[in-house]
């Protein structure tokens, strides 16, 4: 053991150490905003810094993040992993894992300011791998996704002090604990340059913040801000077991990642009908639907019960192909959404989204279960990284 | 009219209706003492029928054509032109036994009340007869048959 | 010789200044408890005969009659308490078999009772269920564990999936399976339109199908059995599902027995045997004695229906019921319907009825997250039996992972039933238990019906006010939803096996 390497005060993440046998979902009140440019023109990260800070009093220090599509895009082909580690140590044993099952193409510090109101910062590292070709031959049943998932998974349950919160190629998460603007600023965001922003500002209200628990919650390319409380996580964990998939994150919102993951990724279900899964219409609407369309959408309520999210939200999922707004059934949460040309905005108050976008062609308050869904038309700009 | 309808199949033969009946055609009204004081002073105008595992409770059915009513003599017996009840009226009855003769179910008897005929008057002023209203296992029906078969 | 040594169960008392000689006791008891004496135009009541069914007392029109257990005090002992002193002295006289019916009468812990369930507070609004919808539509059945999708040359979808039959329920509540014989035909009648009415099912038991409930067989379960009484090609198909029963809770190992006393024309008829005969099924299906008999089984009804229905698989709760479970669910059962030992019967020997299995709590529990762990969740779904007294109990049951549930005393209950456990003897005086055709009249089916379907209704209110409290708003997820619930005074293996926290967790 190398005690003096070990920075002995880390009650920046206390719950980590008290971690029980079972998980814990976390209750947070929050804001959240999205911004697409469908066209795939790029902005850098000042604006939705601002948008996420006009509603400043929907979070109260606990939390704040940000997830940034096409922001490494000389390393667009490599999965982008952002970690946290609470000492040396677990940066040592992350690190020899990671050579074992990846090469490392590339691998720095996460640039960072020096804030007055950030403290406690874990140590934060990104790094640019791909699965060793030995590794995708004996896992030749399963894709490269597959195999960075199993990873991310491994090393979040079982390396002590250590947190995979971005995995995604040519996207990020930046996230911890403080107001949103404050850690776009740490994170120096205004840097980036990219044609998709989510951001979150974190209410919890019953466990201290920890840098991990902040949103979003990303896995692979899927980012996810969240505010509510998914009342069915026990079902949606119970059901993502069935998969393979292992919560471990203490945060009901890691239940949306994945389940858009399996839908999406994993069955190939369209987005609408991904949506359709998780907040699905009344059985009662069901009924009186034309019969094709009845029996398609008995059948995928029948079959993803268990990818019901219930209980109060309003979410921005976030992948590479766009951006997807979504209330829950009765639309318990707020959620706004506009549109000027080819850009998309979404938030959680008209205050943010007038702030991205002054004069709209379009804005409207979606109902429950009508997900916003915007698609990225092309292929973002080139340019090269700040 | 709404008329009582015994289920044969669904008589139990407890005879709570005859208990009832009696109560309520007793000058107490309470059971107690309507079943131990004034008892050999009032008639049942409900009787249940008993044959081997048959049982059932009977009483006047207001007849359409009624030959009770045809055949007495002093006008005891009338039809409320209003509800079409067959009324009997223990003061005008001289207990001459000729509407039990001609009554084709037998639910006329001589009551106990003194010498006169007794029958069920489908208790005027109640919501429904109390026999129907006690019968614990509903067979006995309170209802318009001929406004349904319309 | 007289019976000296058996003691009555209860004393009954006849207050005389209420009784007025009525004589509906009288006419009411099948035990011959009561009798009128005619000289001395008093009514009088034998206790010793009483079951304390409170037939009479119920009908009493002044209330004169009051029934207590009888206060004959043994010198206290905790370990020969009255009741094992009691079994001793019958056994003794007969030297037989004791008897029972209903379910396990001990006190034993109910871990239902040790759990409690969730409410929203600020975070997360409950929900109105008087204002909102509220959903407890169910469906029973194999799912796949994903949608297939075709894909048209202008991207547009349309379904390529091919569901397996599967059961729709508008409240996760069922009647559980009691055969007609040994309850009654009023009775059995009753649970099939009250089935029907709440839009959900009945299960007819091992004992066929009375040709007079085909017009509800769209909400009937139909049960094969070891006996197989009744069964045959036109039962398997006119039924919405078919359940193999393995085992039941109150008799884990044995069989089904019917006395011949029940067994009348009409019973006879159904079932396919001779009248007035002992209707008793093997404890084993003489060609089921193994998992490989079972696949056989379970596919045998299948290839007679055309993969039309939904094939149901009944074990008892047993130690290594999660292992059975999932063999049942690997033979092809579509539906694992688990019996805990509190489950009731028309007849078993009680001290099988009161000392084998295991509650159904811990064993939904364990078969829940061993079908989980399996990855074989979603091919079957789970039903749970064994007593479930209230919609909490339901709604608990739920939350751990249950389907849906079979009840059934709670059905018998609503229908009258004073669970005097004498169902065995074929004289209750409520009409259910009993083909006597004095007795059985005594079940009005439509009131049956209406108290059912009210029973059914009442729960499901219930069951829509605790989820919506829970901020729940679809059924399908507290399915399986242990967040929800906690424990209070149960061990850490309790908890454990029950996959929930202690509450203040």
């Amino acid at each position: 053991m190398d005690d003096a390497q070990t920075i002995p005060d880390d009650q920046w993440r206390p719950d980590r150490h008290q971690k029980s046998q079972r998980d814990e979902k976390d209750q947070s009140g929050c804001a959240i905003c999205g911004l697409l440019n469908e066209d795939g023109s790029l902005v850098d990260g000042g604006l939705i810094i601002r948008a996420i800070a006009n509603m400043h009093d929907r979070s109260n220090g606990l939390g704040g993040g940000f997830a940034a599509y096409g922001i490494y895009p000389q390393w667009k082909s490599w999965y982008a992993f952002h970690l946290m580690f609470d000492h040396d140590a677990a940066r040592r044993q992350t690190e020899s894992y990671l050579e074992t099952v990846f090469q490392v193409a590339h691998q720095e510090a996460i640039p960072t300011a020096h804030l007055e109101v950030i403290r406690q910062r874990p140590i934060l590292v990104r790094y640019f791998l791909l699965p060793k070709e030995e590794l995708r031959a004996r896992h030749y049943d399963l894709t490269d996704d597959d195999i960075v998932m199993m990873n991310v998974m491994h090393i979040n349950k079982t390396i002590d002090g250590a947190f995979v919160f971005s995995s995604g190629r040519n996207m990020g998460c930046f996230k911890g604990v403080g107001y949103p603007e404050d850690i776009g600023r740490f994170y120096r965001l205004d840097e980036y340059q990219a044609h998709l922003w989510t951001a979150h500002g974190r209410f919890p209200t019953n466990t201290t913040g920890w840098w991990g628990g902040a949103h979003p919650f990303g896995i692979l390319d899927w980012a996810v801000v969240h505010n509510g409380e998914v009342s069915s996580y026990g079902k949606n964990r119970s059901y993502l077991a069935n998969f393979g998939y292992q919560c471990t994150m203490h945060t009901d919102t890691e239940v949306i990642g994945y389940l858009f993951d399996l839908l999406v990724r994993k069955h190939h279900l369209p987005i609408e009908m991904a949506c359709q899964a998780v907040a699905p219409p009344l059985w009662s609407r069901i009924e009186q639907m034309p019969p094709a369309e009845r029996q398609l959408l008995q059948t995928l309520r029948i079959i993803y019960g268990g990818a019901l999210l219930n209980g109060p939200f309003s979410i921005v999922v976030s992948h590479a192909g766009g951006l997807i707004g979504l209330n829950d059934r009765i639309k318990l949460r707020p959620m706004v959404a506009a549109r000027r040309g080819a850009s998309l905005y979404v938030a959680s108050e008209e205050a943010a989204l007038r702030l991205m976008c002054p004069s709209p062609d379009l804005i409207w308050r979606p109902a429950g279960g009508v997900p916003v869904i915007g698609r990225l038309q092309s292929q973002p700009q080139e340019v090269s990284v700040a | 009219m709404k008329r009582i309808y015994a289920r044969e199949d669904l008589c139990l033969g407890c005879r709570l209706c005859e208990i009832h009946c009696l109560v309520a055609h007793s000058k107490s009204r309470r059971i107690i003492s309507a079943m131990t004081r004034e008892k050999g002073q009032i008639t049942p105008r409900c009787k249940v029928e008993e044959s081997g595992q048959v049982t059932f409770a009977l009483q006047c059915r207001h007849c359409e054509h009624a030959r009770c009513l045809e055949a007495c003599m002093t006008g005891a017996i009338t039809r409320d032109p209003a509800t079409g009840v067959v009324l009997h009226n223990a003061d005008k009855c001289v207990g001459c036994w000729m509407c039990l003769m001609s009554c084709p179910v037998g639910a006329i008897q001589r009551g106990r009340e003194g010498h006169v005929a007794s029958k069920c008057d489908l208790c005027q002023g109640e919501a429904a007869p109390v026999c129907v209203a006690n019968c614990p296992n509903e067979a006995l029906l309170f209802e318009d048959r001929e406004e349904r078969k319309k | 010789m007289r019976k000296w040594l058996v003691e009555p169960d209860f004393i009954l008392t006849r207050d005389p200044d209420r009784c007025i000689n009525c004589q509906v006791c009288v006419r009411q008891c099948a035990n011959d408890v009561h009798v009128h004496d005619e000289e001395a135009d008093l009514v009088q009541s034998d206790s010793e005969k009483c079951v304390g069914c409170h037939r009479c007392a119920a009908l009493c029109p002044t209330q004169a009659i009051s029934i207590e257990k009888a206060s004959l005090e043994f010198r206290p002992n905790g370990n020969w308490t009255a009741d094992r002193i009691r079994a001793v002295y019958k056994q003794a006289e007969g030297g037989g078999i004791l008897l029972s019916g209903m379910g396990n009468d001990q006190t034993l812990p109910v871990l239902w009772d040790h759990m409690v369930l969730n409410a929203s507070q600020v975070t997360n609004p409950s929900i109105d269920p008087l204002r909102e919808p509220m959903e407890l539509v169910t469906y029973l059945g194999r799912k796949p564990d994903r949608l297939e999708l075709n894909r048209d040359a202008n991207g547009k979808v349309s379904l390529a999936t091919e569901l397996a039959p599967q059961l729709r329920l508008e409240t996760p509540i069922m009647f559980s399976a009691m055969s007609y014989g040994s309850i009654s035909y009023n009775a059995s009648f009753s649970l099939a339109r009250a089935a029907q009415a709440a839009g959900t099912f009945a299960n007819t038991g091992e004992g066929g199908l009375h040709k007079d409930f085909r017009p509800y067989a769209k909400n009937l379960i139909v049960q094969v059995a070891s006996g197989r009484f009744g069964v045959d090609p036109d039962y398997l198909n006119v039924a919405a599902a078919v359940e193999i029963k393995i085992g039941q809770g109150a008799k884990p190992g044995i069989g089904g027995h019917l006395p011949a006393e029940k067994v009348d024309a009409q019973v006879s008829a159904t079932r396919m045997i001779p009248e007035r005969t002992d209707a008793l099924s093997p404890a084993p299906h003489h060609d089921i004695y193994s998992i490989e008999d079972l696949r056989q089984l379970i596919y045998g009804i299948k290839e007679a229906t055309q993969y039309t229905k939904p094939v149901c698989v009944k074990i008892s709760a047993v130690h290594n019921v999660a292992a059975i479970a999932s063999g049942a669910v690997r033979a092809g059962a579509d539906i694992v319907a688990i019996d805990g030992f509190r489950g009731g019967t028309g007849a078993a020997p009680t001290v099988i009825r009161d000392n084998v299995g295991i509650p159904i709590e811990l064993a939904l529990a364990a078969v829940d997250a061993r079908l989980r762990d399996e990855g074989i969740r979603h091919q079957a779904s789970i039903v749970a039996a064994g007593s479930f007294r209230s919609s909490a109990d339901v709604i608990k049951a739920i939350a751990l992972g249950a389907d849906a549930v079979y009840i059934g005393t709670a059905a018998l209950v609503a229908m009258g039933c004073h669970l005097c456990q004498k169902c065995y003897t074929g004289k209750c005086n409520w009409g259910i238990a009993t083909q006597d055709p004095m007795l059985t009249k005594r079940l009005n089916a439509d009131v049956a019906t209406r108290r059912l379907s009210n029973l059914l209704r009442g729960w499901s209110l219930e069951i829509k006010e605790m989820l919506g409290g829970m901020g729940i708003n679809a059924i399908e997820s507290l399915r399986g939803n242990r967040e929800h619930l906690r424990g209070i005074a149960l061990s850490d293996r309790d908890l454990n096996i029950l996959g929930i926290k202690a509450a203040g967790e």
